[in-house]
């Protein structure tokens, strides 16, 4: 499979889902031409709402939609429409709709439109709540599985995309389960763990550290909520390390789910790497590079916690 | 009525906007180019500011809540010498100051963040509540798109704003103006979410409601002259097309959020200067910052 982005897989996913299952249907606030979901509209244009620039209706109308048996998928740019988080919070998560939120354009991968167009708070937002899984797909694979499934699970799901082309990591045949991740590449030495868009920086990093004879085991964790903790612990009892890389802010995301399972379970020393500060314009290697997202970075932060 | 230097200056910073545009490979030039000649009126032709001193406490506020449309806010800003017009083209560039939405804590002179849309009116209101409480002369403008006003952030400010202020005065330093273009991202806002009837909708939020072709210097002077003198809170609705100057891009959706390729980029300029091709080479010869920037696209397109 060539590169796609996520939010490409996901339109072409629903598209497909969409003509068997009629309960499905696209709520979007102006961006359906960016979250891909315009494809959907134009083919089941009386199952699709543009409700304009206004994303907390969105979310109300998605939800009253999923009390009457549809399965609404509503989206916009993941830091809008995560920004009505008290409605995401009350109308969606508390009434325990039956609602898909999605959020595109995550981190800063989507350079140079700048910070206010960058999701990178919302895996931290959304999973504070108690009832939404939240999923972030590597790749096309991954992310044409997590949709379908998103449409079988009853109750709220986050899910969380990229703007970017991702290359493909999983194998083919590879089925999504909640709470499931999926070892990328066994190692003894340190456990590195990716989500989404680092999943290939992470492989990546992988390989140059083993030409420095570090063995690294490389973790697809496409969910950040529930936490694959049997994987987790077993890995890091077995490399007694653990690295996580993400395109998010260092607080609250990936690695911060990471460190409170491990810091309970199995303390193990580890090193958190996402984004620090607030974004910026700028291209996305260049930002990649300097938030040490990147191969190199990645493997350099491995190296730190190795202390080779 | 034409006013010969504004519309100059006018000019010069559609071209900047299309010069940075291409330079940077994305951004906005539907709303910049739409926008533009309201940003024009109120740096060269109202504002009380200094360039020198973008921290003066007494300076008047824009605003620019539509922030996708920074590029146009960032033109006036270097015509007026906030910073150096060859700071333009490192627009969205790593480490750049002209951050690709409004950052105000990038550079002086930017009154707020904004880029999440919906959100410029409320802290216009706050900004003039603030200056009012403390008695300064300062006014507050703030700007916002059409496609914007969808949310419901803009109305929640609207049904405040004729509320606020001293006891019988009412808020009296504040103008917003509506870049009404009648497209936003998807496409036509009639389409998408129709604000229709707009007029009738600030009147019955207690607001005063003038209406304007937003591409006309003399009827945007002669609405914010009026803006001035009414007590309680004022909207212009400014008629406007996306696009404005240059030909292919006017009214067309599909210019709201690409930036043109060098080719495009030389067409737009020779619109925007008015200039028929085969008047084209004649013209550069006789201007060489022009033809400079011309080069300069052209070089852009071997890269
Ligand atoms: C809260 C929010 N939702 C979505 C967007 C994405 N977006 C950027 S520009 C735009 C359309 C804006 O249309 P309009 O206000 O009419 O601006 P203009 O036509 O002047 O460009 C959208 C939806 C955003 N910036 N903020
Ligand atoms: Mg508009």
């Amino acid at each position: 499979m060539p590169a796609k982005a996520s939010r490409a897989a996901f339109g072409e996913a629903l598209l497909e889902l969409g003509a068997t299952d009629d309960r499905i249907v696209t709520v979007d606030a102006d961006l359906s031409k960016s979250t891909m979901t315009a494809a959907f509209a134009r083919t089941y244009p009386d199952r699709a709402f543009n409700l304009g620039i206004a994303e907390s209706n969105m979310l109300g109308i998605g939800a009253g939609l999923a009390l009457t048996g549809k399965i609404p998928f509503v989206c916009s740019f993941a830091c809008f429409v995560v920004g009505r988080f008290e409605t995401i919070r009350i109308s969606v998560a508390y009434t325990n709709a039956n609602v898909k939120i999605v959020g595109t354009h995550a981190g800063i991968a989507i350079g140079e439109d700048g910070y206010s167009q960058m999701g990178l708070e919302d895996i931290a937002c959304i999973r504070a709540l108690p009832n939404v899984p939240v999923i972030q797909p590597a790749d096309e694979l991954e992310t044409r599985q997590a949709v379908a499934w998103a449409v079988e699970h009853q109750g709220p799901v986050y899910l969380r995309l990229t703007r970017q082309s991702l290359e493909p990591v999983c194998p083919p045949g590879y089925r999504f389960r909640l709470g499931r991740w999926l070892v990328l590449r066994p190692g003894t030495d340190v456990t590195l763990i990716g989500t989404g868009g680092t999943v290939f920086n992470c492989l990546e990093a992988a390989t140059r550290l083993a030409a420095d004879g570090v063995s690294a085991e490389v973790v697809d964790a496409a969910c950040i909520k529930p936490l694959d903790e049997e994987l987790l612990l077993a890995s890091a009892g077995k490399t007694g390390h653990v690295v996580t890389a993400e395109d998010h802010s260092i607080a609250g995301g990936l690695g911060g789910a990471v460190a409170e399972a491990l810091a309970e379970a199995l303390p193990t020393p580890m090193r958190r790497l996402g984004v620090q500060g607030f974004g910026e314009s700028g291209d996305a290697k260049g930002l990649y590079a300097k938030h040490g997202l990147d191969p190199a970075g990645i493997a350099g932060g491995v190296r730190k916690l190795l202390g080779r | 009525m034409a006013d010969a230097r504004l519309e100059a200056i006018a000019r010069e910073c559609r071209v900047q906007i299309i010069r940075m545009l291409t330079h940077a490979g994305s951004g906005h030039p539907g709303g910049s180019l739409s926008v533009i000649d309201l940003l024009v009126a109120l740096y060269f032709g109202r504002l009380r500011h200094d360039p020198k001193r973008p921290d003066w406490p007494e300076r008047d506020r824009v605003v620019l809540s539509k922030g996708h449309a920074v590029p146009a806010l960032y033109t006036v800003m270097a015509e007026a010498g906030y910073f150096p017009v060859e700071e333009l083209i490192t627009l969205r560039k790593l480490g750049s100051p002209l951050q690709g939405h409004p950052d105000r804590t990038a550079l002086p002179g930017i009154e707020a963040a904004t880029g999440s849309l919906g959100q410029g009116l409320s802290i216009s209101l706050g900004l003039a509540l603030g200056l009012r409480m403390r008695r300064s002369p300062a006014r507050v403008y703030c700007i916002l798109g059409d496609g914007e006003i969808q949310e419901g952030q803009v109305w929640e400010a609207a049904m405040a704003a004729p509320k606020l202020g001293l006891p019988g005065h009412g808020l009296d330093n504040l103008s917003v103006i509506l870049d009404y273009n009648r497209i936003q991202l998807d496409g036509f806002v009639a389409k998408i979410l129709d604000l229709e009837p707009v007029l009738a909708k600030w009147q019955a939020f207690g607001w005063t409601v003038l209406e304007i072709d937003g591409h006309d210097f003399d009827q945007v002077q002669k609405a914010l002259d009026q803006a001035e003198a009414t007590t309680g809170p004022v909207i212009v609705v400014a008629h406007t097309v996306k696009g404005k100057g240059v030909s292919f891009m006017e009214n067309d959706p599909e210019w709201h959020g690409k930036a043109p390729k060098p080719a495009e980029a030389i067409r737009a300029l020779r619109d925007i200067l008015g200039v028929p091709e085969a008047a084209w080479s004649d013209h550069l010869a006789r201007h060489p910052a022009q033809r400079a920037i011309v080069d300069e696209l052209a070089a852009l397109d071997k890269q």
